[in-house]
């Protein structure tokens, strides 16, 4: 089996990051990665702030916000698409308020055991966790339904919320950033994890393409192809772990899920091919993404709720261009000849032909 | 020329059963589903499993693929144990319903056949070989012109040439069907199984799952009727001469056997 091998490679990854960035070691990459973000990336921003007078690119938390929103752009949609046509949306959402128990667990534990272990990890191993939980339901028990995903979601959630009020006051304060997410304390190690993530994501799903893409469509007809089925869907549902988990901290805990979703299914009315759906999926969520922010400096609002507006906004727009008959809004409006503006019966007659 | 696809890609004729069936029972928990079914099917049949609703047809096919095990009994693929078999290429399986699902999702006819190479090719290019043959298989089901359409797009019965046209772009050697004409006019139903039995002429095994038995009678060169237990195994002629359909079917016969 190669999938073992995957998840404890990518733990080790994971630890190996958040132990680097938590005992501030100045390993290599780490340095790098400072280098490239502050010198290369911010000193790029800062110029483009000059030349447009844009203020607020030159602001390094602003500059921050930018990189981590635009990763996020890329990877939620990226797996998003998978998860949105298999029909597990609300994957995202459960893993999100699971993952935000998973925060609970690491204060907790922190305050109890005087530990010092990073929040974001305990909730990538809760995360990890429940998503493999729940693809053994979906896969063994057949028991999968709505249901059992509402029951996962608030359960986690109301795990994370008894393990806040048992742990010291002190905490509560950090839990709201937690929930709605916050563009002004994205740190250089949130937007690491999400250009780590952002790399690793579009990695994987590049190489496990041609699987995930089969799985997803005809999941039946892939098993008797031989494809090894099981081992794609855990990796579909651990990548989406990743995923929430990495957005959590800009997007809110309760919002984060929309980045995978709403994307996709605005690509979905427009996109002529399974490809060409990601693509369009990554542009509506980068348009999001840029707007969200943009907005939410320039207003003074909430990030994560600005980004899912830019995204519905563009969602309803789309349905309407596509799905709507719109032809009689231009019939409303002035024509230039001014000849047949009039409803005719002949008019009406025409058009309820082209309709049929 | 149709057939081309699917005539190449044979490798011999071996007297070997494609698969073969033996003594096989199966239960869902303790709802038995297959009880002692025995069953050969030799190459280059086309074979028409009938019976009523939750009769097991979709079980004992997927038994004879391998997605499932038999509780006892032995099941063999190509001559290997079905569970063990591992070359999934020459396999081409349409699902049940497998079509709904592809309607949904934004996926172009060229992607999906495209599908039928994975097996060979789940990671990096595909060669020149691979491009042939997924223009071969839109060539033979005559659907190159709806190549770059969304499935979603197409009627029932061009949605089904599609998934045919993915079984042929493997070099499938068996292609199963679970009752793939739900929801097709009676028009495109009858150019499809036209181009099934064109198929099969060319060498290719076919399974089918059908409720129509006035189709499997006049297409199929075998039949099998299942109710949990096996009613009858043989020729549409000695099918039709027997009341086996009366006795798989209980009371429900007369209704089921009229379009003959």
């Amino acid at each position: 089996m190669v999938f073992p091998v995957i998840i404890v490679a990518l733990l080790q990854t994971l630890v190996g990051y958040f132990s680097s960035v938590h005992s501030h070691l100045s390993g290599g990459p780490w340095r790098l990665f400072e280098w490239l973000l502050t010198d290369v990336y911010g000193t790029g921003m800062n110029v483009l702030s000059e030349v447009f007078g844009v203020q607020m690119l030159g602001y390094p938390y602003m500059q921050r916000a930018y990189l981590a929103a635009v990763c996020i752009g890329v990877i939620g949609p990226l797996v998003g698409t998978f998860l949105v046509h298999r029909e597990l949306s609300m994957l995202a959402d459960t893993l999100a308020h699971t993952a935000f128990a998973g925060v609970a667990v690491g204060l907790f534990l922190n305050t109890v055991l005087s530990l010092s272990l990073s929040p974001l990890l305990t909730a990538m191993i809760v995360a990890i966790g429940t998503a493999l939980i729940v693809e053994l339901l979906i896969d063994h028990a057949e028991a999968y339904s709505d249901t059992s995903l509402a029951i996962v979601l608030t359960t986690g959630f109301a795990l994370g919320s008894v393990l806040i009020t048992m742990t010291d006051g002190g905490i509560a304060v950090g839990i709201d950033a937690y929930l709605f997410g916050s563009l002004s304390t994205v740190s250089k190690e949130n937007v690491g994890l999400l250009v780590v993530m952002g790399l690793l994501i579009s990695g994987l799903v590049t190489v496990a393409y041609r699987p995930l893409l089969y799985v997803t469509v005809d999941a039946a007809a892939a098993r008797a192809a031989r494809i090894n089925v099981r081992l794609y869907k855990r990796l579909m549902v651990v990548l989406t772990a990743l995923v929430v988990v990495s957005a959590m901290q800009i997007m809110g805990v309760i919002l984060v899920a929309a980045m995978l979703v709403v994307p996709v299914a605005t690509a979905g009315f427009v996109a002529q091919s399974f490809k060409q759906s990601i693509l369009l999926a990554i542009l509506a969520a980068e348009f999001a993404v840029l707007s969200g922010v943009t907005l939410a400096y320039v207003y003074g609002i909430a990030a994560g709720g600005s980004i899912v507006l830019s995204a519905a906004t563009l969602y309803v727009i789309t349905l309407i261009m596509t799905k709507a008959d719109i032809r009689w809004v231009f019939r409303l409006l002035p024509t230039r000849s001014g000849a047949s503006t009039d409803h005719t019966e002949q008019g009406l007659k025409v058009d309820g032909g082209e309709r049929e | 020329m149709t057939t081309n696809t699917a005539s190449t890609s044979f490798p011999e004729y071996s007297t070997e059963p494609v698969v073969s069936v033996n003594n096989v029972s199966f239960a869902y928990g303790d709802i038995p589903v297959i009880d002692s079914v025995s069953i050969d099917v030799q190459p280059g049949a086309f074979l028409g499993l009938v019976g009523p609703n939750g009769s097991g047809k979709s079980t004992l096919l997927h038994l004879m693929l391998g997605l499932q095990n038999p509780d006892t009994g032995t099941i063999r693929l190509f001559g290997e144990p079905a569970g063990e078999f591992d070359a999934g290429e020459r396999i081409g399986y349409v699902p049940q319903n497998a079509t709904t699902a592809a309607q949904r999702i934004p996926v172009t006819v060229r992607e999906l056949v495209t599908m039928g190479r994975y097996p060979q090719r789940l990671v990096g290019r595909f060669t020149e070989t691979d491009h042939q043959a997924i223009e071969d298989a839109l060539q033979a089901v005559e659907i190159t012109n709806l190549a770059d359409r969304r499935v979603g797009q197409l009627s029932g019965g061009q949605r089904q040439r599609v998934f045919i046209a993915r079984a042929l772009a493997a070099g499938s050697d068996l292609l199963a069907l679970d009752e793939p004409t739900v929801g097709v006019d009676a028009e495109s139903r009858e150019s499809f199984y036209e181009l099934l039995a064109d198929l099969n002429e060319s060498g290719l095994t076919i399974l089918l799952i059908e409720h129509d038995i006035g189709v499997v009678t006049t297409y199929a060169s075998d039949i099998a009727c299942l109710n949990r237990r096996l009613y009858f195994d043989g020729n549409p002629e000695d099918f039709v001469a027997t009341d086996a359909l009366a006795a798989a079917y209980g009371t429900d016969q007369h209704v089921l056997s009229h379009n003959h």
